[in-house]
């Protein structure tokens, strides 16, 4: 990373003072600061005031849409979420999904960014054949699954029948056992691509004189990949870990539109959504929101930590 | 095994998983296309066709002329147009002070801003609500943009950050001593350099706010307003049971034709944002 680098820039004058009065430092750090002060002011509108907001509304039993007085409950709310059984499922499901789809796109991603990183031709169509899932909305990846999955007239029933793995049509989105799985399979589609471009970036800085020298002392493809591949792309697997299970954990677009939260596939973001604008509990929903927050925000000391420490 | 039959083992190995990826990346949007030019009678049948007896470009039309997706799709251009302009004008200020500038408290401004590049916007779903509402801005393309900043920015700044970190400093050096203000030489010099991050940039910001769905979702009320992703999540049939297939597929295949098209244009760039904003920050 490029953070602690010295910096370049001219301040060699600026220890000779500045014109005016006013050293050239000053100066200069002032007009960062200027310059700096548009994002910092609009972010502090959209997002951290809202985050504090949030957090006073979850001491409360406010409600969106009504002129009830508003009343101080203090951490009842949060109280109340470790008795709510459906609150309990969703945090379940939250964390099943995120280990299971991150698990599946981190063994995909390797293998597909191991293909891409070869020499073969096709190679360039097929780096851009994976982007495609990657930049298409996720509403629209799940749309054309969902259609996929449908129990009488999918493609995925039928195909999984000549092959002979099936022997009768199967309802992928409406069985409970089986939804979650379902909407897993979608999201593994959709976001393998960006894994795998992050792997192959990391693959692309070993050095390719550590492999030859390796096949000159006679160790195998397979040792090579368990020395040498494997432990120096523990750096860009971290970073790519992290990421997708700061993403897995507010998963709310592909569960929103594939099951809606039915049949066990309900998440801590779904649950949120509905809490906030079907019950219109401003005060129950803020506490959830605020859980959530904490648990990334968990994960984002981690990454920036992760980040630090993958410098040396 | 000898090492020349085993190479071949090795080759068809690596060709049958080559072929297993690149199918299961592409079938689905096969399938879109199909199932959008399937007659009507031929898109609910058993056992599926695999390809239709002849193209029906109905769902195409209907989509356009029985609903507002063309709506949808200027609304989503227009928010997202103006998002990445907010992000592109706001974003380069700070980044050229942080990435160029040395002044105290910079770190603390530049790890909020990683930070904020992961805020999950659930969490701030019921505040922000009421904030656009207070706004004057729900269900309006300046609500959304607004909103969309949330996430646009920080990555547009963290990017662009590093990107002026890496130009070299030889440049600003002369421009400085030919007399340039910071500001002069952001303009005349940094600027023009860093097009192409813009751009890559830019497009990044682009596709994440097209493609956003749950600030859309929640702060627009009916379909006039509504963008693309809320619009086909929404699309429904004369009855409840109805889904109309046919048409969701079509307006999928709109949408993914253009992304498709960008993707294979900028493809190199992409590459080079995904991996700045990530490995890089």
């Amino acid at each position: 990373m490029v953070i602690d680098r010295p910096e370049p820039l001219l301040l060699e004058e600026a220890a000779t003072g500045g014109r005016g009065g006013v050293t050239l430092a000053a100066r200069q750090a002032r007009l960062g600061w200027l310059l700096v002060l548009p994002t910092l002011l609009v972010l502090v509108g959209v997002a951290l005031y809202p985050l504090v907001d949030t957090f006073l509304n979850s001491l409360t039993n406010a409600r969106l849409g009504s002129s009830r007085a508003v009343r101080f409950v203090g951490l009842a709310n949060y109280k109340d979420l470790f008795s709510d059984p459906v609150f309990l499922q969703a945090v379940g499901n939250t964390l099943y999904f995120t280990v299971v789809s991150v698990a599946a796109e981190l063994v995909l991603g390797l293998l597909m960014a191991l293909v891409i990183h070869s020499r073969f031709p096709a190679r360039g169509l097929m780096r851009a054949a994976v982007l495609v899932p990657w930049a298409i909305p996720t509403v629209v990846s799940a749309q054309m699954w969902r259609w996929m999955y449908n129990d009488v007239f999918g493609v995925l029933n039928d195909l999984l029948m000549r092959v002979g793995l099936l022997d009768a049509p199967v309802a992928w989105t409406a069985s409970p056992g089986l939804a979650m799985n379902a909407v897993i399979a979608v999201d593994v589609w959709k976001t393998t691509p960006f894994m795998a471009l992050l792997l192959l970036a990391g693959l692309q800085v070993i050095a390719g004189d550590l492999y030859e020298a390796a096949t000159v002392d006679g160790a195998s493809r397979i040792r090579q990949f368990f020395s040498i591949t494997l432990p120096l792309l523990r750096p860009a697997m971290l970073v790519a870990l992290i990421f997708r299970t700061l993403d897995a954990l507010r998963v709310f677009d592909v569960v929103f539109v594939m099951t809606a939260g039915a049949s066990g596939t309900e998440t801590v973001a779904t649950y949120n959504r509905r809490i906030l604008v079907e019950f219109q509990q401003l005060g129950y929903g803020s506490a959830i929101s605020m859980v959530i927050f904490l648990i990334i925000f968990l994960f984002v000391l981690l990454y920036v930590r992760v980040l630090g420490v993958s410098e040396e | 095994m000898n090492p020349r039959r085993w190479e071949g083992v090795r080759k068809a190995l690596f060709w049958g998983v080559a072929l297993v990826l690149v199918f299961w990346t592409i079938f689905p949007f096969y399938w879109a296309v199909v199932s959008s030019l399937k007659p009507r009678g031929e898109l609910f049948t058993t056992p599926v066709l695999y390809w239709p007896s002849h193209f029906n470009w109905q769902n195409y039309v209907s989509v356009f002329t029985a609903r507002p997706f063309g709506r949808n799709l200027l609304n989503s251009a227009i928010v997202s147009t103006v998002t990445v302009i907010g992000s592109l004008v706001i974003g380069a200020f700070a980044s050229y002070a942080l990435g160029r500038l040395r002044f105290r408290g910079k770190g603390v401004v530049l790890y909020s801003v990683l930070a904020m590049t992961m805020f999950p916007q659930i969490a701030i779903l019921g505040a922000l609500f009421l904030f656009v509402r207070a706004l004057g801005l729900y269900n309006s393309w300046w609500g959304l943009a607004l909103t969309y900043l949330t996430f646009t920015l920080p990555f547009t700044v963290w990017v662009l950050t590093s990107f002026f970190r890496e130009t070299p400093a030889e440049l600003e050096q002369a421009a400085f001593v030919d007399g340039a203000t910071p500001m002069q030489t952001l303009r005349m010099v940094l600027l023009p350099l860093a097009a192409p991050a813009l751009v890559t940039t830019g497009l990044l910001a682009f596709i994440q706010a097209w493609n956003e769905f749950l600030f859309a979702l929640t702060f627009t009320i009916n379909d006039n307003a509504r963008t693309v992703p809320v619009a086909i999540a929404y699309f429904s049939g004369a009855t409840r049971f109805e889904i109309p297939w046919g048409e969701i597929m079509a307006a999928s295949v709109i949408v993914t034709v253009p992304l498709i098209v960008l993707v294979l244009v900028f493809q190199n760039r992409i590459v080079e944002g995904l991996t700045a904003g990530a490995v890089k920050g």
